[in-house]
């Protein structure tokens, strides 16, 4: 139960959170034309026939663009519609050259899914939380309208026209904008780690219609707004608190919440009328003539499930039950596509160099990965070239401080000098003096001779006083100019004091 | 020499193919009779340099011993509804007036690549709007046809309406028609020429200005049973482009053409004896029945029991379609603009498509957008939907029992050009027998059967099962042979 409430005048009120997401599906081509999909080109460089709504032209469905809203439902565990069917919602403006948008009203490709948000004690989420899906349709992109070309005349670019959107509608289940933002986070993460949307909101790949009411606990669902076209998480967030807020003044001053479309504005983070429930259009949807309805065949859906990825999940799971890792780690680890791909790559790699399992070195990489390398890089800053940060440069890193050929201070030393100059790891080790000294004839002497020159301390210690072995092992470190093994320090001393 | 304007379709391809005229003194030959006829009115814009030139390609390739296309050498006329590269494409509306496409549909390329040549293109009702070709913005057309005694100005039909025209009145051998609810059919029969509209999704879409998509189908319109099949056969096939268009191959029609209908079912619909329809007409169906019987087919009576609501549901799914497929013209991006100073976009809007749809298209928007509406759709769209699966299931029914069903094309001859514009209604009326084939999307053809009291042609409808466009042809042959239509106008313009 999330603990979010806002206190009002009178009394405590509950937030109610349903989010529409709109998320570009990853495809060379538009959902029903040939035309390209890349993200600022030439206005009017990526427009076919069908995009410009020539008379005469017909639509086609794109495979790759239906595939890929298959394999994102398969991804939220939804039921997949073998038999679903195109739409059309009419309404004119000069950004739909068509005069309709081709979407899925009354039969979507994908059914009801859900989607876990992790406990997140910091964030406000004090347990796991599963957020329902309702549906999940594939529909056309509009054009966009530029204001600023010309003094009296607005121009249109209709590259975006006809690219394909998924609309992912979740249920409001969501009570807090920290839920959210967790929901947000999350089905960006599937959404990339399936492949099905690049979800870069500043782009507009990825963008929310938020629907936000309040209650006071124990009542029915208020009356809801809708804020269209918010393009960021934090903005999301910002849009549930502000519109929360105002729903709360506007009911506690004795007025009603009226169902309306609301803008968000980021300069001020607040949110204002767009246009109210009276002047909302008559879409007037049916079902579109050009178009037979989709079925899947049971080929098509088994291909789509074998090409799914290991998703967040799943992968955390994994790196927990059978790596061993922290659930801390874990976490950081599958939230991002990048991350847990450069983990797994380096993994692999150290796995090889070290002849060991990858579970016995999990740990040690994992930490390399998500602390001691960038600790690295964000210090070094400009001077590191990330591309010499190889995984095979790390894990011959890696592969030396397992065998306990140098310290954990000389891996980041050898790590900045790689990052600087993309030399080789060993060989940096070798004519830089990175490397402990392990040969115990050398360390023994220098033991000797601390244990000679300290017959007191000696004394001491086998007296009782223990913490003075804190100090033999000082002694040898700074005789060995700090390159001793520490391991084989510690051994050789206890054997030697007794 | 006989008149090579005479010709159709076989008679000019095999001409040409065995040299006993070039394909440019056939060209040349229409082109004349074109320039010859404006007083029909039948073409927006002629094209003689386009059949010329196809003409000259056949005659090269016919010199250099290459094989010859399916149509070679045949100058047809293009229903001005079908995209031509380079050559203005109207729907005979002015808020297309003056679009020049930059591409081909579909079904004209196939033609041009089966050597066939443009004469123009054709008038028609606007956006394929109307049964008497009255509604074009480019003036009706007049049918070549007079009523005996009479000089009225007679109506060749509609929507294709410049397509019967120019057949009947021999200023082309063939052309492109399309059907969405009778409009091959009906001017075919008006006019005293065949017209079949083919199944649904036999002929691409592609290219072709959409009035209701899920009804539109294009076919031939010609002077025989045999050219309609040579000029089927090239325009049919599957296109990836048309997602509604059909996987299958197509049959080589002419070559199996047959009037041996032993062992055929000919069904009779006894819900087409309808109130209202001519005494002749009637007599005409029962000579029909006898010489199918004559051929060999046995005749069985049939019932197609939701036939009555088969008009009501087209003219809510057809509007309903329309009024979202014409959206597209709004004056952003082609065609007509019509934008008064200082005004906003949905001004513009209203502005260009009040300038620039004709009377008969802003009805069936209006209606279309209206049974769309939310609170009506279920009482409208949702109903006509229900009826129209009723009257495709009434359909399978029947051909349970019967191969063929033969019935009227039309309750009536052509009329005067202005004598049915009182209401809309009765207009409509006039597709009664050529609308319940086009919502079960089957194959139907028009063949003349008779000349009435008045001089007037008349033609009988055939209706076949899903994909035999065959059993169509064959059974229109039959009529054909037995009909001897040998009738045709009076050279007045």
């Amino acid at each position: 139960m999330s603990n979010y409430r806002i206190q009002g005048a009178t009394g405590e009120w509950e937030v109610v959170i349903g989010l529409e997401v709109h998320a570009q599906v990853t495809s060379q081509s538009k959902l029903f034309s040939g035309a390209a999909t890349a993200f600022g080109a030439e206005p009017n460089s990526q427009v076919s026939l069908v995009d410009a709504a020539m008379p005469g032209m017909l639509p086609v469905p794109n495979a790759e663009c239906i595939r890929q809203a298959v394999r994102t439902g398969m991804a939220i565990e939804a039921q997949i519609n073998a038999w679903s069917r195109f739409d059309r919602k009419n309404y004119f403006y000069a950004d739909l050259p068509q005069g309709y948008q081709i979407s899925q009203l009354y039969h979507p490709i994908v059914g009801e899914g859900s989607l876990l948000i992790e406990a997140d004690e910091k964030a406000g989420i004090p347990e796991d939380k599963v957020i329902g899906i309702e549906r999940i349709h594939v529909e056309q992109d509009a054009g966009k309208l530029m204001h600023d070309q010309h003094p009296t005349m607005s121009y249109v670019d209709l590259n975006r026209s006809g690219v394909a959107l998924m609309e992912i509608v979740s249920k409001p289940d969501m009570r807090s904008p920290a839920e959210a933002g967790a929901y947000l986070r999350k089905l960006r993460a599937i959404l990339r780690y399936v492949g099905s949307c690049d979800g870069n909101m500043e782009e507009g790949s990825m963008r929310a219609d938020v629907n936000v009411s309040v209650r006071k606990a124990g009542e029915p669902f208020g009356t809801r707004t809708e804020t269209k076209n918010v393009n960021s998480v934090r903005f999301v967030m910002q849009a549930i608190e502000h519109e929360a807020m105002r729903q709360v003044d506007v009911l506690e001053s004795g007025g009603t919440i009226v169902q309306e479309t609301r803008l968000f504005d980021p300069g001020t983070g607040t949110t204002r009328t767009m246009r109210s429930k009276e002047d909302a259009h008559d879409y007037r949807y049916f079902p579109d003539p050009d178009l037979l309805p989709l079925v899947l065949e049971e080929d098509f859906l088994a291909e789509c499930r074998a090409s799914l990825p290991e998703l967040p999940d799943a992968k955390r799971k994994r790196y927990v039950e059978v790596l061993g890792l922290t659930p801390y780690n874990a976490r950081e680890l599958t939230a991002e596509v990048e991350t847990f791909a450069r983990f797994e790559t380096l993994l692999a790699e150290t796995a090889t160099v070290t002849g060991k399992d990858e579970a016995k070195v999990a740990t040690q990489v994992a930490n390399w990965s998500l602390s001691v390398a960038p600790g690295v890089m964000k210090a070094l800053s400009d001077d590191a070239d990330p591309a010499n940060a190889t995984a095979a440069a790390q894990a011959s890193i890696l592969a030396m401080a397992d065998k306990g050929e140098i310290s954990g201070g000389q891996a980041k030393e050898i790590f900045e000098i790689v990052l600087k100059t993309g030399r080789d790891p060993n060989e940096i080790a070798d004519t830089e003096g990175l490397k402990q000294v392990s040969d115990t004839d050398a360390i023994e002497a220098a033991v000797d001779a601390i244990i000679a020159a300290n017959a007191d301390k000696v004394e001491q210690y086998r007296g009782g006083k223990e913490a003075l072995f804190g100090f033999f092992v000082g002694q040898t470190m700074k005789a060995m100019q700090g390159k001793a093994n520490p391991a084989v320090v510690n051994q050789l001393l206890k054997d030697k004091l007794g | 020499m006989t008149e090579l304007t005479s010709l159709g379709v076989k008679d000019l391809r095999d001409g040409v193919r065995d040299g006993s005229f070039t394909a440019r003194e056939v060209a040349t030959a229409f082109n004349a009779a074109v320039a010859d006829a404006a007083a029909l009115n039948a073409f927006i814009v002629t094209t003689p340099d386009h059949a010329l030139a196809a003409a000259d390609t056949v005659d090269a390739a016919r010199a250099a011993g290459e094989p010859l296309g399916k149509m070679a050498g045949v100058p047809i006329g293009m229903k001005d509804l079908f995209a031509t590269h380079g050559v203005q494409t109207t729907a005979a509306s002015h808020i297309l007036e003056g679009f020049t496409p930059r591409y081909e549909s579909t079904v004209s390329q196939k033609l041009w690549d089966a050597g066939a040549g443009m004469l123009g293109k054709l008038n028609l009702d606007q956006f394929a709007m109307g049964s008497s070709n009255e509604t074009s913005y480019f003036g009706n057309v007049t049918s070549p046809w007079k009523k005996a005694g009479s000089n009225a100005a007679m109506s060749p039909g509609g929507s294709s309406g410049g397509s019967s025209a120019a057949v009947a009145a021999r200023i082309a051998s063939a052309a492109t028609g399309t059907d969405t609810g009778g409009s091959i059919r009906q001017p075919a029969a008006f006019t005293g020429i065949c017209g079949i509209k083919p199944t649904y999704g036999r002929c691409s879409r592609w290219g072709i200005v959409a009035f209701a998509s899920s009804l539109d189908q294009a076919g031939p319109m010609a002077r025989s049973v045999e050219d309609c099949a040579i000029m089927l056969g090239a325009m049919a096939g599957f296109d990836p482009k048309d997602s509604t268009s059909l996987d299958m191959p197509v049959p080589d029609w002419e070559a199996a053409l047959s009037s041996d209908l032993r062992g055929k079912k000919v069904g009779i619909p006894r819900e087409y004896r309808m109130e209202g329809t001519d005494q002749a007409i009637l007599d005409c169906w029962e000579q029909g029945k006898a010489w199918l019987k004559d051929a060999g087919a046995e005749i069985v009576d049939v019932s197609l029991p939701h036939t009555k609501y088969a008009l009501p549901a087209y003219y809510i799914v057809a509007p309903a379609e329309a009024s979202s497929n014409l959206a597209r013209y709004d004056g952003v991006r082609y065609g007509l603009r019509d934008l008064p100073e200082g005004v906003g976009l949905q001004d513009m809007y209203a502005a260009t498509r009040a300038a620039g749809f004709g009377d008969e298209v802003k009805r069936r928007i209006l209606i279309g957008t209206y049974v769309l509406s939310a609170g009506f759709y279920d009482a409208y769209y949702t109903q006509a939907q229900k009826v129209r699966a009723l009257v495709a299931r009434d359909f399978a029914l029947a051909f349970e029992q019967c191969d063929v069903i033969l019935a009227p094309t039309t309750p009536t001859a052509s009329f005067p050009l202005g004598s049915m514009n009182e209401d809309p209604l009765t207009m409509y009326l006039n597709d009664v027998f050529a609308v319940p084939a086009s919502l079960a999307g089957l194959p139907a053809m028009s063949v003349p059967a008779t000349i009435n009291a008045d001089g007037l042609p008349l033609g009988l409808q055939l209706v076949g099962r899903p994909f035999d466009e065959q059993g169509v042809l064959n059974a229109g042959l039959a009529i054909q042979q037995r009909a001897g239509f040998m009738a045709k106008p009076e050279k007045w313009w």
